[in-house]
């Protein structure tokens, strides 16, 4: 490909090739506080590649495509190159990781344990833990919690935090703006902007932390708390991984015995302060 | 609740009550119904004769179990 960078990750490497300038330099941009790749053998390649030569120049469309793909994927337009790199990673993750069961979830750390916040998309997941990270968590991860079968510990995975619509504002007032990368509008998810994790954070990516407690955030209903039971939970947890099923054996012994060690309970509430309060709460019970 | 990854077939599966018992009494030898009906209500004081039979038929559609 014509313009091409190297990225890494916690445990994972990618290289990221583009038919135009401008995702690359915006990818570089959104990642220069991260610290070099150790190796330039990356674990997985992107491509954004042009959906026909001629749309390299005319109303230029992007798809995207790397050591996996999805046929069905919609090309997006180059405006949103950043989010088509950002889109192809976490594609790339998600069907080709072998090394680490994949949970869809956040997470943060500690005092050596793990916080992971799993849910569908708009549970406040993603905000609670950058908000976590604003009050002297370590921010593991936002997309994935990678979670090594052998040992059973949190591998961090700290990509940029995708914050969309209200989330936005709600995390730019407690933060300078040169935390965060360029607004993307009316994306197929809405307004759109990513958040670079802390320093702290990324000099620390290769730290795991053992797992404490799990919770099931939901936003936007009165606060209360339920223990979700170990049956409830495991269910969830398969549809909430990726390659649960392609681990085999080596899936099913890690989400058993994470689930059979680490408590699980599903929160309710109405803002942000008040999540944050529970948790808190919560964290002194379990953590 | 009982987790089971079944080798073979690479599936998962969550068995209730009595599914693990049938599948522990039938770990040693193979057993008619009736045996297997016995042997639950000894050793594992299972004695719905009715449940053991959904059990028993949900394990062999499930490849768990098998008739000889």
């Amino acid at each position: 490909m014509r313009h091409s960078t190297t990225i890494g990750c916690g445990p994972i490497t990618f290289r990221i090739g583009s038919d135009w300038a401008a995702p690359i330099a915006a990818i570089d941009a959104l990642y220069a506080p991260y610290p070099k790749p150790v190796s330039c053998i990356p674990h997985f390649t992107v491509r954004l590649e042009a959906t026909a030569w001629w749309r390299r120049w005319v109303a230029p469309s992007i798809a995207i495509s790397g050591d996996f793909w999805l046929p069905e994927a919609a090309p997006l337009p180059l405006s949103m190159g950043l989010l088509a790199a950002e889109m192809a990673m976490n594609l790339q993750v998600a069907l080709g990781e072998r090394r680490f069961l994949l949970l869809h979830a956040a997470s943060v750390e500690k005092d050596g344990k793990a916080l992971i916040l799993t849910g569908e998309s708009g549970s406040g997941k993603s905000t609670l833990a950058a908000l976590l990270a604003l009050k002297g968590w370590r921010f593991l991860g936002d997309e994935f919690a990678l979670i090594e079968p052998a040992t059973g510990m949190i591998h961090p995975f700290p990509r940029p935090t995708s914050l969309k619509n209200e989330a936005i504002a709600a995390v730019m007032t407690r933060l300078p703006e040169d935390r965060f990368g360029p607004l993307l509008k009316a994306t197929p998810k809405g307004d759109l902007r990513h958040l670079v994790p802390p320093l702290e954070s990324l000099v620390q990516m290769h730290e795991p932390a053992l797992p404490a407690l799990l919770l099931y955030p939901t936003y936007g209903a009165a606060s209360t708390t339920r223990d979700v039971g170990k049956a409830e939970n495991f269910v969830r947890l398969t549809q909430a991984s990726t390659n649960y099923v392609a681990l085999g054996e080596a899936g099913f012994g890690a989400l058993t015995r994470f689930v059979d060690l680490v408590p699980a309970i599903a929160i309710d509430y109405p803002d942000s302060d008040t999540a944050l309060r529970i948790v808190n709460r919560l964290w002194k019970a379990h953590g | 609740m009982t987790l089971l990854y079944h080798r073979p077939s690479g599936q998962t599966h969550i068995l209730v009550e009595p599914a693990p018992q049938i599948l522990d009494a039938l770990s040693g030898a193979a057993l008619t119904e009736a045996e297997l009906l016995t042997t639950l209500g000894f050793d594992f004081e299972v004695t719905q004769a009715e449940a053991i039979g959904e059990r028993l038929s949900e394990l062999l559609a499930a490849g768990l179990v098998t008739a000889t």
